[in-house]
């Protein structure tokens, strides 16, 4: 395994001796003429997280993106389970847990249905009961058959989480996990990440806030925007 | 958890036979009529405005019969141009702004399949009713049977072809300012031989020529439009999402 080589990042490897699952390879981010980040390198072993800090337009949220699949690093690789994935890479779609800044929400349909679609679009046949627990995970039981733009912003948040519960995908990605969510929210999410991590789950977690993550699976990324670049939203 | 991992790569490695490509041409197909039935309002709109733009014609020109069925044909196929492109925004816009299209682009299930059953969506929801609609609305123009028939018939095999034509489109112009009216100004040219071809075989039947050369071109059309289409709309969706 490559050693990090971060110019402008720091990894933090932790001292367990598990596979390493997720790599970046000296990435590289471009939007426009502006370089976000250059050469982020870092290795995330099965059971681990890595947060991603940095200052608005540092490129958080591009990183996970292309962590998920949906941009192609300007230059750099990233690696699965030790081979290379390219955008929309048939095993990385296979394994990946998206949750971004947008709830991915159908205003028209209800919580449950919303799931029951999000479920059978990974090609799982829905179950309505394992819907029905989930849903009583994140204390969304009472609002289950309301449409979703009836739904506070916080609620939609905790759908997403009830989501990652049902998601049964190895590696999740989250982009600022706690938004909207109240102290309830942030343990239900602290309980899935234990499950997942415990269960050799990989996360990539972008946030400002400290994530609800035991520090001895934590490592941190940090990004530094770079002087020149535009310090505008990295989402299109 | 880990249990399930090495099934899920499995399962992976044949999301590309026949069987998961008609299931999620299915899936998108019952997501979306699903999602299009839940907002009706939006729907009528779209058909409503294709009904009000066919009975302006005979208010506004001479309501004698000559000019009124040299008129028809054309008029009723202008109208279902523009009722399809004014649905067009539907079919990934709100996917797009609400995350949900990069959940569909993300997922397991091969796209091109996924995006086939959101153009068959929006046909069934848009085109398939103006093809329906038609004869009713033909007869303000003074058309016979032979020639409602003939509109009918060449709605629906012509309509499918707006609906992928414009999904390309429509995909293409995801994210971009101004979104609508260049939507417009990229979809309609490649509407224009549908335009032709679809009138044309209407006319056709008026002149008392036969329209099987329009159909067999309207039909040709189709069968391109439906291996292409979807491919390139797909690859557009995963630019927009980069």
């Amino acid at each position: 395994m490559p050693e990090p080589s971060g110019r402008r990042a720091f990894a933090s490897p932790t001292t367990e001796k598990q596979a390493t699952s997720l790599e970046g390879d000296r990435l590289c981010a471009q939007r426009g003429p502006a370089t976000l980040f250059a050469e982020v390198s870092f290795a995330v072993r099965d059971g681990s997280a890595l947060v991603v800090t940095g200052r608005n337009g540092s490129g958080k949220t591009t990183l996970l993106r292309m962590l998920a699949g949906l941009t192609a690093p300007a230059a750099g690789e990233i690696r699965w389970r030790r081979s290379v994935a390219r955008p929309f890479d048939e095993r990385l779609r296979a394994a990946v847990a998206f949750n971004g800044h947008l709830p991915a929400l159908k205003d028209e349909l209800t919580a449950e249905e919303n799931l029951a679609e999000w479920i059978s679009l990974g090609d799982r046949p829905p179950a309505p009961v394992a819907i029905r627990d989930a849903l009583a995970a994140v204390a969304l039981e009472r609002s289950r058959a309301l449409p979703v733009r009836l739904l506070s912003q916080g609620q939609r948040r905790r759908i997403g989480l009830a989501r990652l519960r049902l998601s049964r995908r190895p590696l999740w990605i989250l982009d600022e996990p706690l938004t909207a969510l109240d102290g309830e929210g942030i343990d239900v999410l602290r309980g899935l990440l234990d499950t997942h991590l415990e269960g050799g789950g990989v996360c990539v977690a972008a946030s400002h806030q400290p994530l609800p993550i035991a520090p001895e699976r934590q490592q941190s990324l940090r990004l530094e925007a770079d002087a020149s670049a535009f310090a505008g939203s990295a989402m299109q | 958890m880990s249990a399930v991992m090495p099934a899920a790569a499995a399962h992976a490695q044949d999301g590309d036979d026949a069987q998961s490509v008609l299931a999620a041409f299915g899936w998108a197909l019952a997501r979306d009529v699903r999602i299009a039935l839940r907002s009706k309002a939006e729907l009528g709109v779209q058909l409503l405005f294709y009904v009000i733009v066919v009975s302006l014609f005979p208010l506004a020109a001479s309501p004698s019969r000559d000019v009124l069925g040299t008129l028809g044909p054309g008029v009723l196929w202008t109208a279902a141009l523009l009722a399809s492109l004014l649905s067009l925004p539907r079919l990934f816009t709100s996917d797009f702004a609400d995350g949900t299209l990069e959940q569909i682009a993300l997922s397991p299930r091969p796209l091109t399949a996924l995006v086939s059953g959101k153009i068959a969506a929006h046909w069934l929801t848009t085109g398939l009713p103006v093809a329906l609609m038609a004869p009713l609305l033909g007869a303000q123009y003074a058309l016979d049977s032979a020639l409602l028939g003939m509109l009918s018939l060449s709605l629906l095999i012509g309509t499918p072809i707006l609906s992928l034509l414009g999904a390309v489109g429509a995909a293409l112009t995801l994210g971009a300012r101004g979104g609508g009216s260049l939507l417009a100004l990229l979809v309609l040219p490649l509407y224009v031989p549908v335009l032709i071809f679809g009138a044309g075989a209407v006319d056709a039947v008026r002149t008392g020529v036969a329209a099987g050369a329009h159909l067999s071109l309207l039909g040709a059309g189709l069968l391109i439009a439906a291996v292409a289409a979807p491919l390139a709309a797909a690859a557009a969706v995963r630019i927009a999402l980069d």
